[in-house]
């Protein structure tokens, strides 16, 4: 098993009030004065894992990395790193390294002196300065940039000067602050291939945070879904995906039809859920945890397969009658949107194959049945969990 | 339509033309001419004016290149921790204690010199407590018409000149930089020495320049908080000028002036290396 490169025990950081003042609002429920970014985290990173926190902007993951970092201090909790208690170190006493969200590159110092910046500090000789610096130079590939100013690059330059000012001082983490959200699309994709790439060249630790979904489903070993200071969901990016726990979790991972359900029984190895228009659905208890309260049943969209009303679906499947209200073409699939008896909407993905080279796609209007296996479907809480657009309270501390 | 740029700069260009160029073409003439405000003046090409300037006034020239000189240096050792706490931890005070520093400066160049004198006389407030009510100095003490009165005055009113570039060169760079440099193994001293103060060597140039300049050709503080001895070459500007009307001599001592100060420029920008002055 791999050894702990970070452990974080009941991080938290309230900004703005003194810690633990508290008023009642005129319900009775109790707010903080100030706003809690983080909210009594405890996590593991493993040494050599790229790791992702993943959340919209104010969920707490920059303000997480930073007390990582040692640019804030924690309002309670602890910060390991290899073992080593390191929560009330600078961060020039830390064995870490940030690349930060703008690059943060020194504009009077050469390509050259900001990738030995740390070295320097360090006091490394100047002959293994040089050696390291154009080695990692290298990996970036960036050599023959040295005597480039900051100003003289382009922005996905910078960004791995960035990457290579951080990598060269060989810390035992190294922090990435959105690093690609400066960059467009294409050139982040490439980015996100070679972020990859050197992670695994150099086998040290990343920890990532992001706010788009994709990119860390690419890169990532393992992803913290974070929420409101806390993490909904901490697991590699299939389970992730295919088995999200939280209505957050589904909804900010791609897109999952959420359906109320009541559960109604257990039978070899499946559980009966009731729907609101009173069909029943088949989930694998596999996928069951001690959900409480009213739950929904998740399918993606791109699982669901439609047929006629007159078409009987294969054996075993959950179906669901509907009527299709709207269809768009978007290439590589075609995106329904069906309504049910009692008026939820379901969105169904389709590959454009047979009914695309026929030009037999779907019409809106057309009574359709949706069948998908019970083995995807997953099971969430419902209520409780917030969805991923009502946070915006918090954006101030993104 | 090509002529759109030249007509916007038509308006600048006459204004130096008849108040600087013009001006300054006469002053040169001036200094190679002879005879009296009586006579009148002839343009002759003598350069005695420039000889007498330099043989008679070193003393002058010396003081104005000390008390400039020492005065822009205090500046900079009082404005710039002003500058760096109101730029990084001036928060939503920023503007007041920006307005602060200026606030001085409503009342007349004059005025203010003046009080300094009153304040700083041998039985003033501050001369006269610590004599008589602590006993700390001697009766004899003085501060007025001395040196060091001198470069106190001039140190107080160009401060503001030097602060407020200080100001704006620290307060453009980005946080972000020295929580890099500290990421990067600096500690808090060896950020400012890397990161900051480099950085901040634009507004530094533009301080000093600033005080350095005006504090050279000034004469007021000499006048009021000097002695005979103190005297800078704007006094000696001064007096040729209007007081002895030797029109010659006061246009080749400027001229002196202006030439010293271009060349003392020139290295300076030199030393502090161009580059820091345009990235």
């Amino acid at each position: 098993m791999a050894d702990v490169a970070v452990r974080l025990t009941q991080l938290t950081k309230r900004f703005g009030d003194p810690a633990g003042r508290r008023s009642a609002t005129a319900d009775g429920s109790p707010t903080a004065e100030g706003v809690t970014a983080v909210d009594h985290i405890d996590l593991e990173v493993e040494d050599g894992e790229f790791f992702s926190l993943l959340g919209p902007s104010g969920c707490g993951k920059t303000t997480t990395l930073r007390m990582i970092g040692g640019f804030e201090q924690p309002t309670f909790g602890r910060i390991e790193l290899q073992g080593e208690d390191v929560t009330w170190l600078p961060p020039y006493r830390r064995n870490v390294n940030t690349v930060f969200q703008n690059y943060a590159l020194f504009p009077h110092l050469s390509v050259f002196e900001n990738v030995a910046f740390g070295l320097r500090r360090r006091k490394v000789p100047i002959a293994e300065v040089k050696r390291r610096v154009s080695e990692m130079l290298e990996l970036v590939e960036l050599p023959g940039f040295e005597r480039r100013k900051p100003s003289q690059i382009s922005g996905g330059q910078a960004q791995r000067v960035a990457l290579a000012r951080a990598l060269v001082n060989k810390p035992a983490v190294l922090l990435l602050d959105e690093p690609l959200g400066a960059l467009d699309l294409k050139l982040r994709r490439q980015m996100q291939v070679e972020l990859k790439r050197i992670q695994e060249e150099v086998g040290i630790t990343f920890i990532y945070v992001t706010h788009d979904q994709e990119e860390a489903m690419t890169m990532s070993d393992r992803i913290a879904v974070m929420n409101r200071g806390r993490y909904e969901q901490l697991g590699d990016p299939e389970v992730l995906y295919e088995r999200p726990r939280t209505r957050f979790v589904a909804g900010f991972l791609g897109v999952s039809n959420l359906l109320p359900a009541t559960m109604d029984g257990q039978a070899d190895g499946y559980a009966a859920f009731r729907l609101g228009d009173g069909t029943t659905v088949r989930v694998p208890t596999t996928v069951l945890e001690d959900q409480s309260g009213s739950v929904a049943v998740g399918v993606r969209p791109e699982k669901i397969r439609m047929h006629e009303t007159d078409q009987a679906s294969p054996p075993g499947f959950n179906s669901l009658g509907g009527t299709i209200v709207d269809a768009s073409y978007i290439g590589v699939s075609t995106q329904y949107i069906v309504r049910m008896a009692d008026g939820r909407r379901v969105t169904v993905y389709e590959q454009n194959v047979e009914r695309a080279t026929k030009s037999e796609l779907w019409k809106t209007g057309e009574q359709v049945v949706l069948a998908w296996s019970p083995d995807h479907c997953f099971v969430v809480e419902e209520g409780g969990g917030a969805a991923p657009e009502s946070d915006e309270e918090l954006n101030a501390v993104a | 339509m090509a002529a759109a740029p030249f007509l916007l700069l038509a308006p600048g260009t006459l204004w130096l033309l008849i108040f600087f160029v013009w001006p300054t073409l006469q002053m040169l003439l001036m200094s190679v001419s002879t005879g009296s405000l009586d006579d009148g003046y002839q343009v002759t090409g003598s350069l005695d004016a420039y000889g007498t300037a330099i043989s008679r006034f070193p003393k002058q020239f010396g003081n104005s290149l000390l008390y400039g000189g020492a005065a822009t240096v205090l500046d900079f050792l009082i404005g710039f921790p002003v500058a760096y706490t109101v730029a990084f931890r001036g928060g939503r005070y920023k503007n007041l204690l920006l307005f602060l520093v200026i606030a001085p400066f409503f009342t007349s160049f004059l005025i203010r010199t003046i009080s300094w004198k009153t304040l700083l006389g041998d039985e003033g407030p501050l001369l006269g407590f610590l004599k008589h009510s602590l006993g700390v100095l001697p009766a004899e003490f003085t501060v007025t018409g001395t040196s060091f009165a001198v470069v106190a005055g001039i140190t107080y009113n160009f401060l503001p000149f030097m602060i407020l570039p200080l100001y704006v060169a620290l307060e453009k760079i980005d946080p972000a930089l020295i929580e890099a440099a500290n990421d990067l193994y600096a500690s808090r001293w060896q950020a400012f020495r890397r990161v900051t103060f480099p950085l901040a060597l634009p507004g530094v140039f533009a301080g000093s320049i600033l005080t350095f300049i005006p504090a050279l050709g000034d004469y007021v503080n000499a006048t009021l908080l000097g002695n005979p001895q103190t005297q800078m070459i704007g006094n000696v500007i001064l007096s040729r000028y209007l007081t002895l009307n030797d029109y010659p001599l006061a246009a080749a001592l400027s001229f002196i002036l202006m030439a010293g100060i271009i060349v003392a420029v020139t290295i300076y920008a030199r030393f502090l290396g161009t580059e820091q002055l345009t990235g």
